[in-house]
């Protein structure tokens, strides 16, 4: 063997982009050699992950390595079934003719009728403007399903969220309390965060039903059992509350928590902020306190107004009002006394308790006080910035179960009664965020806008306040194929992806004609009820047409959707691409101030492969989408680097996907002409931008006026009011006065909807036991069974990866000792697992890091036969599984109907809801298998050996 | 085998033993350490490191570094404890003297174990020796690899100073990891054993493995009851702007998840 010379290293190339083997969006340094990937690194100067790199970002050589790649485009063969892997190679050229001619002639007659879906995609920004533009409202990503009640019901209650809306304040928190985070969301930054707090000797608390990952170097482990997390918030708010542990302060000047609520039943205000003069149902109306100088009700925020926090009282109108704080206060001390907190949520009450006081005191006497200047919305000047070190953060956990949202909405309310939001040591949004309580973006609100050749007025999604807002017809049914922003799920920011098959396959509410697929895997892994989810791909009608009659995917590698397809379009590698990471999608800014970036092309694309982002406008020039074609229909943009560099959002508006170095010279930011030199200048600086606002505007920018100016002169958001949080939400109580029939104005019209929305739409943050718990039997089905993300592998959906897939190949059913000896179950048993409405066989593991009444596995380990250019008989298909086929994906209405199994507010998939029994199984293999899928034409054959080197030796 | 490496300058004394400092107290067990080190050396001086059926059944292959799992006690006192391990370049290390052909060899000047391929018969011998299980055979070449604290990037002066670290201390996103001389008392390393109770893998071995191990530290909040007491609790004109009407914004986008 012969050494290299380490020179040569140095001498190789490397180039900066950002990294897509999960959603972390990390900047990284790929070193190249013969045009392979010599070495990924992190990029030290980039504040995503300041140079570290995670297991699945240092694999990207072996993504670009796998077997599984496609070359060309692929036409399911005539007479062939969906999922056989029956396909020929055609021409790109063919393959355009073919989707043109279909997407012209539906967008000529019924625009709808197109139903475009991505999974995680990181260009939201041009897939929902091509559909926007194209004139279907049926378009969304992925957060349906992932974690949809995590954005929501905090942007409902504070105005940003957490991961890329907002992160705890690593450097100064004191004590930290992470809810349902396992290995995931965020990767990177929550490492390194993790890491520098516990240097400091912070005390990390892990709320889980599973201690793994983050879990596993907390300080101390609350075993909650899963979907109970909601109870165990109102638990603590109780302690908190009763003990006199919240910030007054904090409270009455940025929550409305001191507003009035109208007790008085009967009237359009009931349960509405009371309001001076004639009832005005607005989303904008000033709101009233109780002014203790004048013994009246005064506007919020008025000078010289001392307001009440707790107390009931007398309007001088003769109405009875309480303040938000006191109905809060009065929910979270009758109906969670701790007892019933403990026999819920498994955790004994000295531990509730105890936690909950650890918080309450060291936010209340270990202040942080900073000497920075800053001037709040009501004019008052501050010399210092204070904080309280208490950090919180939450994911999956909380966010994928049925109750999730208002369980979010009681988590939101915690860190608000703590007086941590934006604060030092606290919690900290992650500027654009935070945005108006909700976002002012709506969607449409009827059929009326969806007309032949015509984009749409609005984008497809957005925040409704109030029932009339929802996407409805005239009978109140929905218009959306997910049925998103509909009675049955009306705070739907992120649509329902979840459902678009089961609903397209049912034609309920109508036939669609084409659904396109990027980045979303629902023929396995990403839908819930797989089995039944590939027999409804297939289904045809009576006249031998699909269902679904046409499946278009795009992706780089054959996954179990592309075998579903009929007709596949090869995409390129994130190292092969121009991608921009923008502000317009989901953001990657820090919480000093705001971050963007792009991806370059570090290796060539092979032969036969495309950017979708260079399909979507080609597609786009053919079909002479508005606003990618000048008027005489002819493609305004070269290529996507082109249209990145020159499309701003609208023509008098100098606002683009990229906010760094805008302006003729470079010299804007964010607001600013088109920048031909742009990209170059992106590329010059590691291929992102950061802005770091000055310090006076990085704190309580809720009501931080000096943030507030700002964001409203760089087009963040459209009014610089203060964003007052909501321990109490309006919104909500308008629902469930349309549902009672006591507002004006549409209201649902069965009996099913107005039940769900009057119980679940409640304005103080509640627990409700999951939904599946009133479906199903608990006591045959006692056993919670739920999901946790591999860190090797979490998200990185989009190869086998041979380095990877090593570390882990088959995941188990892991569960407690305890509960292993209840069943009579040994060590490695291949057991049966049911739920009410399905089984699989699996093998377990025993393991003391879990909740005794949960079992849990690993997500997406479990491999269709033939996908993924992996030999039928890997572990990944013999002995790996999906929990997936027992989670049903539609649950009884009570009425005899069915809805999707999600969050009756958010629309968010309740994947963790799901109640199992198991036994011993005598048989032993993963169960249920499927017939393997053929391999695509063209597809390379799998190595035996694999002896990867990018200098090329052997 | 030859190394083409330049010696590093040598100290008077003598006595530089490079090591891993490993802290448990904040590895989150995510294999960020065992990939990169495969990306690095894979391609590197010391690869490529073979696998074996990498798309198929009983897929296998050489890692320099694996990550194993353990759990402590019994629910709910159980810690799990993630614990990356790879050659600990031993003082006194056992795979040296077994080796029949001295391909096995540590180098003086840094402490560092090697394994010259060139000489290597894959006897096995090193890895009946090792206490640890920190060697790995390579079927397809027929010879032993293991960690060589990445000695093809710790002395390369083409890559940036900062980054002349084995790729594992680079990649670790827990910042778990550190790199030095543990012969030092003023290295990073060496104040990082003194300060927090480092310690190495089984002693008993008699091996004196030059890797270190930080235990886990746990902060507890001790609160007395007295500190939870009821503690009592303690607006200028602002112009309210908004956008023109039907203007697009920032705030506009961004919806979906």
């Amino acid at each position: 063997m012969t050494a290299t010379n380490t020179a040569k290293n140095g001498a190789l190339e490397v180039k900066t982009t950002t990294c897509y083997m999960c959603a972390c969006r990390c900047g990284i340094k790929v070193t190249v050699e013969n045009g392979q990937v010599r070495f990924i690194q992190g990029n030290p100067d980039h504040p995503t992950n300041r140079g570290v790199i995670c297991a699945k970002g240092s694999s990207g050589a072996m993504k670009q390595n796998s077997p599984a790649r496609i070359f060309s485009p692929l036409l399911r063969k005539e007479g062939s079934e969906r999922g056989a892997g029956e396909f020929e190679q055609i021409s790109w050229d063919q393959a355009y003719d073919i989707l043109t001619e279909r997407l012209k002639k539906i967008r000529s007659e019924d625009p709808k009728k197109l139903a475009f879906f991505t999974g995680r995609d990181q260009m939201q920004a041009l897939t929902s403007y091509f559909t926007k533009q194209f004139g279907s409202p049926n378009y969304a990503a992925h957060g349906g399903f992932c974690s949809v009640n995590m954005a929501t019901g905090m942007i409902y209650s504070i105005g940003g969220s957490c991961w890329e809306f907002g992160a705890p304040d690593w450097d100064r928190a004191k004590y930290a309390v992470i809810f349902g985070v396992a290995e995931d969301h965020d990767s990177n930054p929550m490492k390194l965060g993790i890491s520098k707090f516990k240097e400091r000797g912070g005390k990390l608390v892990v709320v889980n039903p599973v201690r793994s990952g983050y879990g596993a170097v907390a300080d101390e482990w609350i075993p909650v059992r899963p979907g109970t997390d909601g109870a165990l918030i109102m638990g603590m708010l109780k302690v908190l509350l009763e003990n006199g542990l919240f910030d007054r302060e904090f409270l009455l000047t940025q929550t409305n928590a001191p507003q009035l609520v109208v007790l008085d039943e009967g009237g359009e205000d009931e349960g509405l902020f009371w309001q001076e003069g004639e009832f005005e149902d607005s989303d904008h109306t000033a709101n009233y306190v109780w002014d203790t100088v004048t013994n009246s009700p005064m506007p919020f925020g008025a000078k010289g107004v001392k307001p009440k926090l707790v107390g009931e009282f007398k309007t001088p109108d003769g109405k009875r009002v309480k303040t938000a704080f006191t109905l809060l206060s009065e929910r979270a001390l009758a109906d969670y006394p701790l007892d019933k907190v403990s026999k819920i949520t498994g955790v004994p009450k000295e531990q509730i308790e105890r936690v909950a006081l650890e918080m309450g005191v060291i936010a209340r006497d270990e202040t942080i006080t900073l000497p920075i200047e800053w001037t709040d919305a009501f004019g008052e000047h501050h010399k210092t910035v204070t904080g309280n070190p208490v950090s919180i953060f939450g994911m999956r956990g909380l966010a994928a179960h049925s109750n999730g949202f208002q369980t979010i909405r009681a988590f939101s309310t915690l860190m608000m009664v703590l007086g941590i939001v934006d604060r030092p040591g606290g919690f900290r949004h992650k500027p654009p965020f935070p945005k108006p309580i909700p976002p002012c973006p709506k969607p449409i609100d009827g059929p009326q806008y969806i007309q032949p050749n015509t984009p749409l007025p609005n984008p497809e999604l957005g925040f409704p306040t109030k029932p009339e807002n929802l996407m409805i017809n005239e009978d109140g049914s929905p218009v959306r194929i997910d049925k998103a922003f509909s009675w049955e799920f009306p705070l739907t920011a992120h649509g329902m992806l979840q459902n678009v098959i089961t609903n397209a396959h049912k034609h309920d509410p109508y036939k669609i004609d084409t659904l396109i697929l990027f980045m979303a895997n629902m023929a396995w892994n990403s839908s819930m009820n797989t089995s039944r989810m590939l027999e409804m791909l297939r289904d045809k009608d009576d006249n031998g047409e699909h269902r679904i009659p046409f499946i278009v995917v795009s992706d780089a590698f054959y996954s179990e959707q592309v075998a579903y397809a009929d007709l596949v379009l090869p995409d390129t590698t994130y190292l092969e691409r121009y991608d921009v990471l923008s502000l317009l999608d989901r953001p990657i800014s820090e919480v000093t101030g705001l971050v963007d970036s792009i991806r370059q092309p570090v290796i060539d694309p092979p032969e036969g492969c495309e950017p979708f982002q260079e399909t979507l406008l080609k597609l786009a020039g053919r079909l002479g989408l508005p606003g990618f074609c000048d008027d005489a229909g002819k493609a305004k943009f070269r290529d996507y680097k082109d249209f990145v560099i020159n499309w701003t959002v609208a023509p008098d508006t100098p606002v683009g996907f990229l906010a760094g170095w805008r302006g003729k010279e470079g010299r804007d930011h964010i607001v600013g002409e088109p920048n031909p030199d742009q990209w170059e200048m992106y590329v010059k600086n590691g291929c992102f931008f950061e802005l770091e606002l000055e310090e006076s505007l990085q704190y309580n920018r809720n009501i931080n006026q000096g943030y507030l100016d700002w964001a409203l002169d760089h087009k963040l958001i459209r009014r610089n009011d203060p964003i007052i949080m909501k321990i109490y939400s309006e919104t909500l109580q308008r629902f469930r006065l349309a549902a009672k029939g006591v507002r004006k104005g549409r209201q649902p019209k069965t009996e099913a909807t107005r039940r769900r929305i009057q119980k679940y739409f409640d304005p103080v943050p509640f627990w409700h036991p999951p939904l599946e718990d009133y479906r199903v039997d608990t006591e045959k089905y006692r056993i919670h069974a739920i999901t946790q993300r591999p860190m090797p592998q979490y998200h990185a959906w989009d190869s086998q990866n041979a380095w990877l897939r090593q570390i882990i190949g088959q995941n188990f059913l892991y569960m407690n000792p305890i509960l292993a000896r209840k069943l009579g179950l040994a060590e490695m048993d291949w057991v049966w697992v049911e739920s009410s409405h399905g089984k699989i066989r699996c093998q377990m593991k025993t393991t003391q890091a879990v909740q005794p009444d949960t079992v849990w596995t690993w997500n997406a380990m479990g491999k269709h036969a033939g996908a993924w250019a992996l030999d039928p008989n890997v572990d990944e298909v013999q002995k790996a599984f999906l929990l997936n086929h027992l989670i049903t994906e539609e649950i009884s209405d009570g009425d005899g109907g069915f809805v999707s199994n999600s969050d009756p507010i958010s629309g968010q998939a309740a994947w963790y809801d799901l109640r199992v029994r198991i036994w011993k199984a005598e048989e032993e293999g993963a169960w249920p298998q499927f017939t393997p899928i053929k391999p695509p034409p063209g597809m390379k054959k799998a190595p035996d050996v694999l002896r990867y080197s990018s200098s090329g030796k052997k | 085998m030859f190394c083409a490496i330049p010696p590093p300058e040598r100290s008077e004394a003598m006595t530089k033993q490079l090591a891993l400092v490993i802290d448990l107290n904040t590895c989150v067990g995510c294999h960020a350490c065992g990939a990169i080190c495969k990306s690095w050396n894979t391609s590197g001086q010391f690869g490529p490191l073979t696998d074996h059926n990498p798309y198929g059944k009983d897929v296998t292959g050489v890692w320099f570094n694996r990550i194993q799992t353990y759990e402590v006690g019994e629910y709910p006192d159980v810690e799990v404890v993630h614990f990356p391990k790879s050659c600990m370049h031993c003082v006194d290390a056992p795979c040296v003297p077994v080796c029949p052909t001295n391909a096995t060899y540590k180098r003086e000047e840094d402490g560092i174990v090697l394994v010259n391929y060139n000489d290597c018969i894959g006897c096995k011998y090193c890895s009946w020796a090792c206490p640890y299980g920190c060697r790995e055979f390579d079927h397809h070449d027929g010879v032993m690899k293991k960690c060589t604290l990445c000695v093809d990037r710790i002395y390369d002066q083409t890559l940036p100073e900062d980054e002349r670290v084995p790729a594992c201390v680079l990649a670790c996103p827990a910042r778990a990891r550190s790199f030095g001389d543990i012969n030092d008392p003023e290295s990073e390393v060496s104040r990082a054993i003194r300060d927090k109770m480092g310690y190495k893998l089984m002693p008993e071995t008699g091996a004196n493995p030059a890797n270190h191990y930080l235990p886990r530290r746990k902060t507890h909040v001790a609160l007395d009851l007295d500190q939870v007491t009821v503690k009592k609790q303690k607006a200028i004109i602002v112009t309210r702007k908004s956008a023109q009407e039907g203007e697009t914004l920032i705030e506009d986008f961004g919806i979906g998840g």
